[in-house]
């Protein structure tokens, strides 16, 4: 009996969660690293409240980016390293599929996680509680979003020894429509004006990059396994 | 096992890497209930053969053909029948034997964990179903990335270097393995550096340099 495509994505995606969670160390890194550096900006800037409020909006979007960054190298690179890779390609199965299925689990354990953190940063960083739901809304599609744009650097670099610094120099430009249109619609929430606009904005990037990423990560990683 | 009318073709294959011209127009048929053995020194293009028969690296010239088709033509569909073991194990440290074998299996085709236990139980390695694939040795590794082989199903079988870390045990079940496979209709190409003794129709490719 031949196996359907939600098969296989539910059977990657079990894999691959269940990889994330035999590590959980790896799976705290991000988020840690998160708390860290949007605790250290307002020790390091020693602010007024009302200046912090200003700022925290761009400080919780820099800190998600970079913590999203931190686990993107690896999403193909130990697949490639132990030879998983190449049995993947050769499953007989779309690539696309498989690859859609990796990097939504990398999402949940990354994107998704921040996101659930992400309130108790903003406590810290002084954002009203009213804009929590714009926040955590817009830093979802964000991760998202991030994370399909990392999987095409990190399926670009997988062949390459130390890609990590590489990866970021690819992703965090591309990245950069996020960080305005994320950090503008938690800064309106804050001011409570209708974030509406940068919403739909990032959600217009989010649904773009998640429909055509996964060929470009499909065709990344079969020139890599040349 | 999969019906196959006229097997594998490689006609004049050509690969370079960079400057290296490493396949120099190699042509290769195999029939159902065939052996071939590539053997050579070492960086003749063994291994890059294989992969170009795998469709994972596209030859600047030449073509490989499965049933008489092109195989870029349906590249999902011939590689559903096709298995391949490389030089890595391609085993996750982190996932036990039977669930490293679920995964790889179920990719290709439904399968019952009683099926892989047993799978395993043919390679010698039922008692390392349950342990995590980074305590398991060498040979026990391959022994298991054997019982995915044989787990999978497939009427095209390519191995490289089956033979490596296996004791002589090992590599007799192997051999066993290989046999019963082209016995019952099916498609090998083996990469080994040392002569097989099989009791199967073997024919041998030598490369040169």
């Amino acid at each position: 009996m031949s196996v359907g495509p939600v098969e296989v994505f539910l059977l990657v995606m079990r894999r691959e969660l269940r990889l994330s969670f035999r590590r959980p160390e790896q799976l705290l890194q991000p988020l840690v690293f998160f708390l860290i550096v949007t605790t250290l900006f307002p020790l390091g800037l020693n602010l007024q409240l009302s200046l912090l409020r200003d700022m925290s909006p761009g400080v919780l979007w820099v800190a998600a980016l970079l913590s999203s960054l931190l686990s993107l190298d690896a999403l193909f690179k130990s697949d490639a390293d132990d030879g998983t890779l190449e049995q993947l390609a050769l499953s007989g199965q779309g690539l696309v599929l498989i690859v859609t299925a990796k990097t939504c689990a990398h999402w949940l354990v990354t994107g998704a996680a921040l996101v659930l953190v992400a309130p108790l940063v903003a406590i810290a960083l002084n954002i009203p509680s009213v804009a929590f739901a714009t926040m955590m809304v817009s830093l979802a599609m964000g991760t998202l979003t991030l994370s399909w744009l990392g999987a095409i650097g990190a399926g670009l670099t997988v062949g390459l020894r130390r890609s990590n610094v590489l990866l970021s120099l690819i992703v965090l430009p591309l990245a950069m429509p996020l960080l305005i249109f994320g950090a503008a619609a938690t800064d309106r929430a804050i001011s409570q004006i209708s974030p509406a606009g940068a919403l739909y904005f990032l959600a217009a990037l989010c649904v773009f990059t998640c429909t055509l990423a996964p060929f470009a990560v499909t065709a990344a990683l079969r020139i890599t396994l040349e | 096992m999969n019906s196959v009318d006229n097997g594998l073709g490689v006609e004049k294959v050509h690969v370079w890497r960079g400057d290296l011209h490493v396949l120099r127009g190699v042509s290769l048929q195999v029939t159902p209930g065939e052996l071939v053995h590539v053997a050579g020194p070492n960086g003749t293009g063994k291994s890059t053969l294989l992969r170009v028969i795998t469709g994972l690296l596209h030859p600047e010239q030449g073509t490989v053909t499965w049933c008489s088709r092109a195989i870029d033509r349906f590249r999902a569909e011939y590689q559903a029948q096709l298995t391949y073991l490389s030089h890595e194990p391609a085993l996750k440290g982190d996932l036990t034997a039977l669930e490293n074998l679920r995964f790889a299996v179920g990719l290709k085709r439904q399968v019952a964990p009683a099926e892989l236990r047993e799978a395993l139980g043919h390679t010698g390695v039922a008692h390392c179903a349950d342990l995590p694939a980074r305590v398991l040795s060498a040979g026990q590794r391959r022994r298991v990335a054997m019982a995915r082989v044989l787990a999978m199903r497939a009427s095209l079988w390519l191995l490289d270097e089956p033979f490596a870390n296996l004791d002589a045990q090992g590599s007799e079940l192997v051999s066993e393995l290989l046999r019963s496979h082209v016995l019952q209709g099916g498609l090998a190409v083996i990469v080994a550096h040392h002569e097989l003794r099989i009791e199967c129709p073997l024919r041998r490719l030598e490369l040169h340099a």
